[in-house]
């Protein structure tokens, strides 16, 4: 038996005893020596006499490099665009009951995942080595709608737009198919039953519920594409990247002018990851409690220095 | 025991109807006749059939022989020229469908929608009804099953019974001919089993055609007009409640009575 008169209870002593906090000595001192380490690197770049920070503010705002920015923005919307267009609807295809059109989208995701975006690009841009000229007709008929040069259709920018849209809408693709097969089997019953022919199903009740599975990654995808299209630089594409190589080749300011378009891209992807916490609001309606102050919730991180202190 | 062939007046009719999942035959051809007005109650042990026969009078399931009709139309085909029957299109599919209403288990209510949103949306975009005379529909039919105030409330901030409501009130905004209940009641909590039972009790007495899967002995007592007991895939025992809840002529019947009751 264990004796009471030693229990600690609320009367005398234990009433008077001070709570110390835990103290992770531990924590602390990993803690400062990361701040250290950070502090330090920053400073060594900081302090490079090889590197003049005044370029970054001369360049940041030139007119070579707003354009490349609105050439980026437009090719990432325009890629983006695409590849969720393709997306869904190879989605849809690769749910469907039938056999051949699952095959079809099968094959579809299969080749342009498996094709690095960089190869696609360059063999979109070289099209014109094996189709001289493009032509748009009613096959087995001699009737001709229109026909073009290879080379004036495919200028950098809509072979960008094909290779980086195309690689992406099989990425795209699988991410629409794991929304749709989360929406619970009930709901296209249900919407059966009240006579919604399929498109109807697919458009009123099952695609938006996908949507707050879909959204999410689709910011990942969309901050992905904004940096991908870097690689179109290479086909002779003027985006940010490509202003950048062309300043520098001729100034020699590699460094500064690389990281005045990182600047604008750390700005861009900053911008996007606000509106997708925004956009996941939206499609987030109906499932557990909504937040009365949707603000702050973004708002909060900068505050929390001070409410910490109190 | 089998129906008359042809029953002008009914609304549901259902004949030798087979349906077989993979090995498993879950319906060994079942005949019923379900006239306007009328109520009837399915009992039986799980996996008798009964769920399955609600799921093809809807066509959500195919049989895979038999007929079925839903007021004179054949479910899923289209009578053409001579004496074929051809499968019909979703889009006549649907139609068929949007005259008979369901009300599943599990609700099934758009959790991306509004309870009012629920019940509007067939009526906008399968009735094709503008958004004033939608709404309209659509708000009787809420207060009729006493959710008027629950409106603009989503799906997960209701109750299971209030979820169940709003799903019949869904259903009946369609103005079907017949509605279908798969076991309404059998996901709720018990004392939420009342207010959904209590709703269809009333609808049954404005003369809605009703055909109701349901273990609630005491609903079928009460509201049944005629209660069918199934049990491996055929209708066993049929007749008013008196006849088959309190007489009951076949031993499995007597034997899942005595399990229930």
């Amino acid at each position: 038996m264990v004796s009471l008169s030693g229990s600690p209870g609320p009367s005398g002593e234990t009433a008077t005893l001070r709570k110390v906090p835990r103290r992770p000595y531990a924590q602390w001192i990993l803690a400062s020596a990361l701040v250290a380490i950070t502090v330090q690197f920053a400073a060594t770049i900081l302090r490079n006499p090889n590197i003049d920070f005044s370029v970054i503010g001369r360049y940041l705002f030139a007119p070579e490099v707003i354009d490349g920015l609105r050439n980026t923005l437009v090719l990432t919307a325009a890629a983006m665009l695409v590849a969720m267009v393709l997306g869904v609807a190879i989605a849809a295809l690769r749910t469907s009951h039938n056999a051949v059109y699952r095959s079809l989208s099968r094959i579809y995701v299969w080749i342009f995942r498996s094709v690095p975006a960089l190869l696609m690009l360059v063999i979109w841009f070289n099209l014109a080595l094996v189709f001289e000229n493009l032509t748009l007709g009613i096959p087995g008929t001699s009737l001709v709608i229109g026909e073009w040069q290879t080379n004036d259709v495919l200028t950098p920018f809509i072979a960008s737009l094909l290779a980086l849209g195309l690689a992406e809408s099989a990425f795209y693709s699988e991410i629409v198919r794991g929304g749709l097969l989360g929406v619970d089997s009930g709901q296209r019953e249900a919407a059966k039953a009240l006579g919604m022919n399929p498109f109807q199903t697919f458009r009123l009740v099952i695609f938006p519920q996908a949507l707050r599975m879909i959204v999410p990654p689709t910011g990942n995808e969309i901050i992905g594409m904004l940096k991908y299209t870097s690689l179109a630089s290479i086909i002779g594409f003027t985006d940010l990247m490509g202003t950048a190589q062309q300043i520098y080749s001729t100034n020699l300011l590699t460094i500064e002018l690389l990281l005045t378009v990182c600047v604008w891209y750390i700005v861009c992807t900053s911008v996007l990851g606000l509106g997708q916490y925004f956009v996941e609001r939206r499609y987030g309606r109906g499932y557990g409690s909504s937040d009365p102050r949707p603000y702050w919730r973004v708002l909060a991180p900068a505050f929390r220095f001070r409410s910490n202190t109190r | 025991m089998s129906a008359p062939l042809f029953q002008p007046e009914a609304i549901v009719h259902v004949e030798k109807v087979r349906k077989r999942f993979g090995h498993l035959e879950v319906l060994k051809g079942v005949d019923l006749s379900v006239k306007k007005s009328e109520v009837v109650c399915l009992i039986g042990p799980s996996g008798s059939g009964k769920s399955t026969l609600l799921r093809c009078i809807n066509n959500l399931e195919r049989p895979d022989s038999g007929t079925l009709m839903v007021a004179g139309h054949y479910v899923g085909f289209e009578r053409r020229s001579g004496d074929s029957l051809r499968e019909c299109s979703a889009r006549v599919a649907a139609r068929q469908r949007s005259q008979i209403g369901m009300v599943f288990q599990r609700f099934n209510l758009f959790p991306h929608m509004t309870a009012v949103q629920n019940v509007e949306v067939a009526l906008r975009h399968v009735r094709r009804l503008s958004k004033a005379e939608a709404l309209d529909i659509a708000m009787s039919q809420l207060s009729r099953v006493g959710l008027a105030s629950k409106a603009s409330t989503y799906p997960s901030h209701l109750s299971g019974g209030q979820q169940q409501r709003v799903a019949i009130a869904r259903a009946l905004a369609m103005d079907p001919m017949v509605v279908l209940f798969d076991e309404p009641t059998s996901a709720l909590d018990p004392e939420l089993v009342k207010e959904v039972l209590d709703v269809m009790r009333d609808l049954a007495l404005t003369g809605m055609t009703m055909i109701v899967v349901t273990h609630e002995m005491a609903f079928a007592r009460d509201v049944g007009d005629r209660v069918l007991f199934m049990d491996g895939g055929v209708i066993l025992e049929e007749g008013t409640a008196e006849e088959v809840l309190d007489r009951p002529r076949n031993s499995r019947t007597r034997a899942f009575l005595a399990h229930v009751q």
